[in-house]
């Protein structure tokens, strides 16, 4: 491998493994805050791709007001998810809230068969972000994969600063520690989960509308990316954003180049990081709370 | 505020768990600025009995009020913002949160938008609590996660403030300083009901008892009076 296609399948890695971190943060956030167990989560991610496709002809394919309308989309669809659904799963076990969550992905998956159909179906990147950068004499890399991680990246700031920084991030961690006890000091706790839910949905629908252009749009999507993030909150320990993280980038790592290094066994290198990092750290690499 | 206002009221309250019948028709009212210990031997009910003013419990008869409202259908973050702050056996520090979010994440105005408790007033009132500001909560010694639970719980500014267990566990000496810091409290007009196991301090510190057995209350009366005949109490709590 010479450093050009080296470097290209980092820029790779690193952009799969922070579009999996969007997914995986609010999948462990609502595993580790909320101790509900969302199959339902990769669907998200799949419905957040659908968007980009089916809203783009209404904004006349301008960006980034179809992502904006989608945000919006996603957090009034992620609320009233909550408050319809999920919150009925708290106090039941995970058996419930598994066929609870699988129930809801057979669900959306038959809308999104009447709604758009069975077809795979390709997202135009936007123009103003379709060049490439030249990288060496031979390669270039798309400007707007580069935008995916800048993007990404921008969102892992901003969740860090709230859960570490303000008022808020302190109660959705101190409800990841003793729920009733948030709740003997006079915080609204259901308002609480609702938040977190609606704010994991849309981080999940942000990264399908931003990887539609490069990832195309097909029925099936969300399954993959829930066994893959579900990897990456067991390796980065249940309830930490921190860890999925960490964890995101190293799946995007090994993945990428378990595919270009080791073709035979490509499809279970993530697995076998997994198994690896147990053995050494059982918790996961962070343990919350 | 006048000065009998009934701020948490229990009237032939019943509470089952399953099948077991722990309390057995209690009554007991919180008015303000007033002091009442609650004593019993272990598995009398008196956790029971503050679990559920304060909304964490059902009760299967009789009447809870907070503040002259029906308590029986108040979640538990309503009766909290209603001015009653609570401090559980066992403490319940957020083991994640460090010691300065541990008094930031609740902290509000009182009832009437009092803010008597800003962080500086806490932190003069548990100098040792000021030391570890960044420390994590779960790095306490049990006397400093003692303080800063109640520490927490004045942050909301509260007209009642009920601890279950005010010193259990710690050391003679931490004891001496928790029930100082009760009496400054008890000083500022701030009600409260108090578990503890050294019945003594309790009836130097209060106002009322009242004494659970089996879940009825068997003997209620003034602290001083109770102090001046401390047989019957004695008898009543096994020691
Ligand atoms: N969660 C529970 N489930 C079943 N029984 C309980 C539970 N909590 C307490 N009890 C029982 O209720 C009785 C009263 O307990 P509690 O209110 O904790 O007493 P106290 O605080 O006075 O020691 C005890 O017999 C105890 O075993
Ligand atoms: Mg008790």
């Amino acid at each position: 491998m010479d450093f050009a296609t080296f470097l290209v399948q980092c820029l790779n890695a690193v952009q799969y493994g922070l579009l999996l971190f969007l997914v995986a943060s609010g999948l462990t956030l609502i595993f580790g805050i909320m101790g509900v167990i969302n199959l339902a989560h990769g669907s998200f991610y799949m419905i957040g791709a659908y968007l980009a496709f089916s809203l783009a002809p209404v904004f006349g394919g301008a960006f980034l007001p179809t992502l904006a309308a989608g945000l919006v989309l996603a957090v009034i669809f992620g609320y009233l998810l909550e408050w319809l659904f999920i919150s009925y799963l708290y106090e039941r076990d995970h058996l419930q809230q598994v066929l609870m969550t699988y129930g809801l992905i057979l669900v959306f998956e038959e809308l999104r068969s009447i709604l758009v159909g069975n077809d795979v179906h390709g997202v135009p990147v936007p123009g103003w972000l379709s060049g490439s950068i030249q990288l060496g004499d031979l390669m270039a890399y798309p400007v707007y994969r580069l935008v995916i991680s800048g993007v990404c990246l921008a969102v892992a700031a901003l969740l860090y600063f709230v859960i570490a920084r303000t008022r808020l991030g302190m109660m959705v961690r101190a409800g990841g520690s003793n729920r009733e006890m948030v709740q003997s000091l006079g915080i609204d706790i259901k308002f609480l989960y609702r938040v977190v839910f609606a704010a994991g949905v849309a981080l999940a629908v942000l990264a399908g509308m931003i990887a539609a252009p490069v990832s195309s749009v097909y029925p099936g999507m969300g399954a993959q990316v829930l066994i893959v993030c579900f990897v990456v909150v067991v390796i980065g320990g249940i309830g930490s954003v921190r860890g999925a993280f960490l964890a995101a980038l190293l799946v995007g790592i090994v993945d990428t180049f378990g595919k270009v290094l080791f073709p035979q066994v490509a499809g279970i290198t993530i697995y076998l990081l997994m198994a690896a990092i147990l053995l050494w750290r059982p918790e996961g690499l962070f343990r919350q709370g | 505020m006048s000065i009998d206002a009934k701020l948490v009221g229990a009237r032939d309250v019943h509470v089952h768990y399953g099948e077991a019948h722990v309390l057995r028709g209690v009554s007991l009212t919180i008015r303000a600025g007033e002091a009442i210990g609650l004593l019993g031997r272990n598995g009398m009910g008196k956790s029971t009995l503050i679990r559920t003013l304060m909304g964490h419990l059902r009760a299967s008869r009789g009447r809870i009020e907070i503040r002259g409202q029906d308590g029986a259908r108040m979640r538990p973050d309503r009766v909290a913002r209603s001015g009653i702050a609570y401090v559980p056996e066992g403490r319940a520090i957020f083991g994640n949160l460090s010691v300065r979010e541990n008094l930031m994440v609740a902290a509000r105005p009182g009832t009437g938008g009092r803010d008597d408790w800003p962080l500086p007033r806490i932190l003069d009132t548990f100098p040792r609590l000021g030391e570890r500001l960044d420390h994590g909560g779960q790095q306490l010694s049990g006397g400093e996660q003692q303080m800063l639970a109640i520490g927490r719980a004045l942050s909301t500014n509260p007209d009642v403030l009920i601890l279950d267990e005010a010193t259990e566990g710690l050391a003679p000496r931490i004891v001496q300083e928790i029930w100082r810091i009760i009496g400054t409290i008890r000083a500022t007009g701030i009600a409260s009901l108090i578990v503890d196991r050294n019945f003594r301090t309790v009836l130097a510190n209060t106002d009322r008892v009242v004494v659970l057995e089996k879940g009825l209350v068997v003997l209620e009366d003034r602290s001083a009076a109770l102090a001046a005949q401390p047989v019957e109490l004695a008898r009543r709590l096994g020691v």
